[in-house]
């Protein structure tokens, strides 16, 4: 496995790789020996049934769990995330499946939760910039194309779409290297689907590179360069859009096939 | 909103800014409002020979002076007592509301008060009463007359390591708020009894005493402005100031809200949980040590049995207030209303000669019914 890993020491092409990921939680093997690689600007899927690994394998790379054993390689450096806030201080941003947004608070709030803004610098007791969180706020909500009626609505008073909308800007207010979206379409209904998949096209032409967990095959297709799949906590196959298609994925995905270079895995 | 025309629409929504919800402290002061304006037309249309058989008179009024030889325009009496009486419960739901706003609850603010109250009290009594030796006296000749700040440091250190307590209780090991607050609750009371077998701890210094029942106003305005014996509600206007600032521009207050309205949230965006929360039950603590003093300092005396009930009149003020009990919802400035429409039934029932056993009765049914109103206001507006 190291050796055929050793062409990625070439810092530049890879914005991450990961070296033999592995989690186990207690007697459980939810990760083994993840090592996948992301090329600078590209976009990829990773595709599995329910409890195959895939958000195992993303709690790792954004520091929200650490790894029982293995690498994270991240913009040419090894990295230990030991917390949301190390792996995203790195550069790398999440939308996760169950929504990190205060339902209480308004727009500008949610989107620098964690990492407001201050004017004068009080410890706990900082007084905070709320014209610059709004500012830029606007501005990131620009770049992503989301349309929000009113900031200072709370998110509770915001539909699904929305709410997803405020998620991913999050992620655009901040320099971000690496966008990693766990189902960011699972809820939505067909126009804020729409709406969402054209922010990831807008991400592509910026040449941002991206993640993305989904299990729609139709949008797999239709936005991402490569698809990986996971099974049973290892990664089975690891597929060029060009050279595969939705029945073959399903295949992979099922277990009726594994990638030659994976045999013996799973 | 500069260019908020441009930024509407995710399927085709717009935004009319008159649809803007109005906040929910609103609907409080209003209650506020009618319910001052029920007693003014009460105590102006005596209805007092209907439970009382007292003679029918007219021309009575609830807000308004009377009298013929006072020129002011309102019955400042019963305002100072309105503002007064609520004052040092209000001061604990300060702190309370803090608590429920992130998530909380804190079941020991009273007696946090109890215990407080006698600790402090032992380090303000006066050495000798009107000539004889202090006949209440805890300590030996040395801990006699001391310097007025050391009670208050006394009791404000001993607020803030009971709420310490508190707060690591909640944000270090998985006992929920509510059972870990009863134990204090239990406890603070038990120190409260042990502290002096059980005697009142009376006879304060004169400094002491007039923390509460001098003129601070006064004080800090070289005279210009005066209120004296009031100082209580003084402090509890300052607090209520300064804590809504504190919730609204700076990061304590911000992190409150998200912590109570999304704690897994929080957790992801790197928020300390644990540092916050044991910061905000600190804080209840030295609330409650603040009241826990001013109260002494009114009463001239503490007795174990102070503050009896006080945490739950001050989580009702909140909830009368629109403070949202899962969390994540309410504000100081609602709870300050809330806190007076309870100070003016209290002196509303007095000024129409209602019995006191009324009060109890109808402060349990505002408790439900504000909480009512408030989840029928919430469904109606829904998504918007």
């Amino acid at each position: 496995m190291a050796a055929k890993q050793a062409g990625a020491r070439i810092v530049s092409d890879f914005i991450l790789e990961t070296r033999g990921l592995t989690k186990h939680y207690g007697g459980v093997h939810a990760l083994t020996d993840a090592s996948f690689t992301l090329k600078r600007g590209e976009h990829v899927a990773i595709m599995g049934d329910n409890g195959a690994g895939k958000s195992t394998f993303v709690r790792q790379i954004t520091g929200v769990e650490q790894p029982t054993r293995g690498e994270i390689i991240f913009d040419g450096n090894a990295h230990l995330f030991n917390s949301p806030i190390a792996a995203r201080e790195a550069g790398i941003e999440a939308v996760f499946q169950t929504l990190a947004l205060a339902d209480d608070l308004d727009v500008p709030s949610n989107l620098f939760l964690g990492r407001e803004k201050i004017r004068w610098n009080l410890g706990p007791f900082s007084i905070l910039d709320r014209r610059a969180m709004r500012e830029a706020t606007m501005a990131a909500l620009v770049k992503t194309g989301v349309k929000i009626p009113n900031l200072s609505n709370t998110i509770r008073n915001m539909s699904g779409g929305q709410r997803q909308c405020v998620a991913i800007a999050r992620t655009a207010a901040f320099k971000s290297k690496l966008v990693i979206m766990d189902e960011p379409t699972a809820a939505l209904g067909v126009q804020e689907t729409a709406q969402v998949e054209n922010i990831i096209r807008t991400l592509k032409e910026a040449g941002e590179p991206l993640i993305l967990i989904s299990h729609n095959m139709r949008q797999v297709f239709d936005l991402v360069d490569r698809i990986v799949v996971f099974r049973r906590g290892r990664i089975v196959a690891n597929l060029a859009k060009e050279d595969t298609d939705g029945q073959d994925v399903v295949s992979y995905i099922t277990g009726a096939k594994t990638g030659a270079e994976f045999e013996g895995a799973a | 909103m500069a260019n908020g025309e441009a930024l509407h629409g995710v399927g085709g929504l717009t935004y009319d800014p008159s649809r803007r919800a109005l906040p929910p402290e609103l609907n409080v002061l209003i209650a506020l409002v009618a319910i001052t304006v029920v007693f003014e037309l009460l105590n102006r249309y005596n209805f007092g020979w209907l439970w009382n058989d007292l003679p029918f008179q007219q021309g009575k009024s609830f807000l308004f002076n009377t009298r013929d030889n006072l020129d002011t325009l309102f019955n400042e009496q019963r305002i100072n007592i309105i503002l007064l009486q609520v004052a040092i419960t209000g001061i604990i739901a300060i702190g309370v509301t803090q608590v429920i706003i992130l998530g909380g609850i804190d079941l020991s603010s009273g007696s946090i008060v109890g215990a407080t109250a006698m600790i402090a009290m032992s380090f303000a009594q006066t050495a000798t009463v009107n000539g004889n030796p202090n006949p209440k006296a805890i300590f030996g000749e040395g801990f006699m007359d001391l310097w007025v700040l050391v009670p208050i440091l006394v009791g404000l250190t001993c607020g803030l390591i009971a709420g310490c307590v508190n707060g690591r209780l909640v944000a270090y090991t998985r006992i929920p708020p509510f059972i870990a607050t009863l134990g204090m609750m239990v406890s603070a009371r038990g120190v409260a009894k042990w502290w002096s077998n059980g005697n009142p701890v009376s006879f304060p210094t004169e400094s002491y005493a007039s923390l509460s029942n001098g003129d601070m106003l006064g004080g800090m305005t070289f005279g210009l402005l005066s209120w004296s014996g009031q100082n209580p509600a003084l402090v509890f206007f300052l607090l209520a100031i300064l804590f809504h600032l504190i919730m609204t521009y700076t990061l304590y207050g911000k992190r409150c809200y998200a912590i109570g309205s999304n704690e897994a949230a929080a957790r992801m965006s790197g928020i300390n949980i644990a540092r916050h929360k044991v910061l905000v039950y600190t804080i209840a603590g030295l609330l409650a040590g603040v009241a826990a003093i001013l109260l002494t300092s009114k009463t001239l005396t503490a007795q174990a049995g102070m503050g009896v009930m006080l945490e739950l009149d001050a989580i009702a003020m909140a909830v009368i207030g629109g403070v949202s009990l899962t969390g994540g919802r309410g504000s100081i400035i609602g709870t300050v209303l809330g806190a007076l429409i309870f100070s003016v039934i209290i002196s509303g029932f007095t000024s129409i000669q209602l019995d006191a056993y009324y009060q109890e009765m109808v402060k349990g049914a505002i408790i439900v019914g504000a909480v009512v109103m408030d989840q029928w206001r919430q469904s109606k507006r829904g998504r918007g």
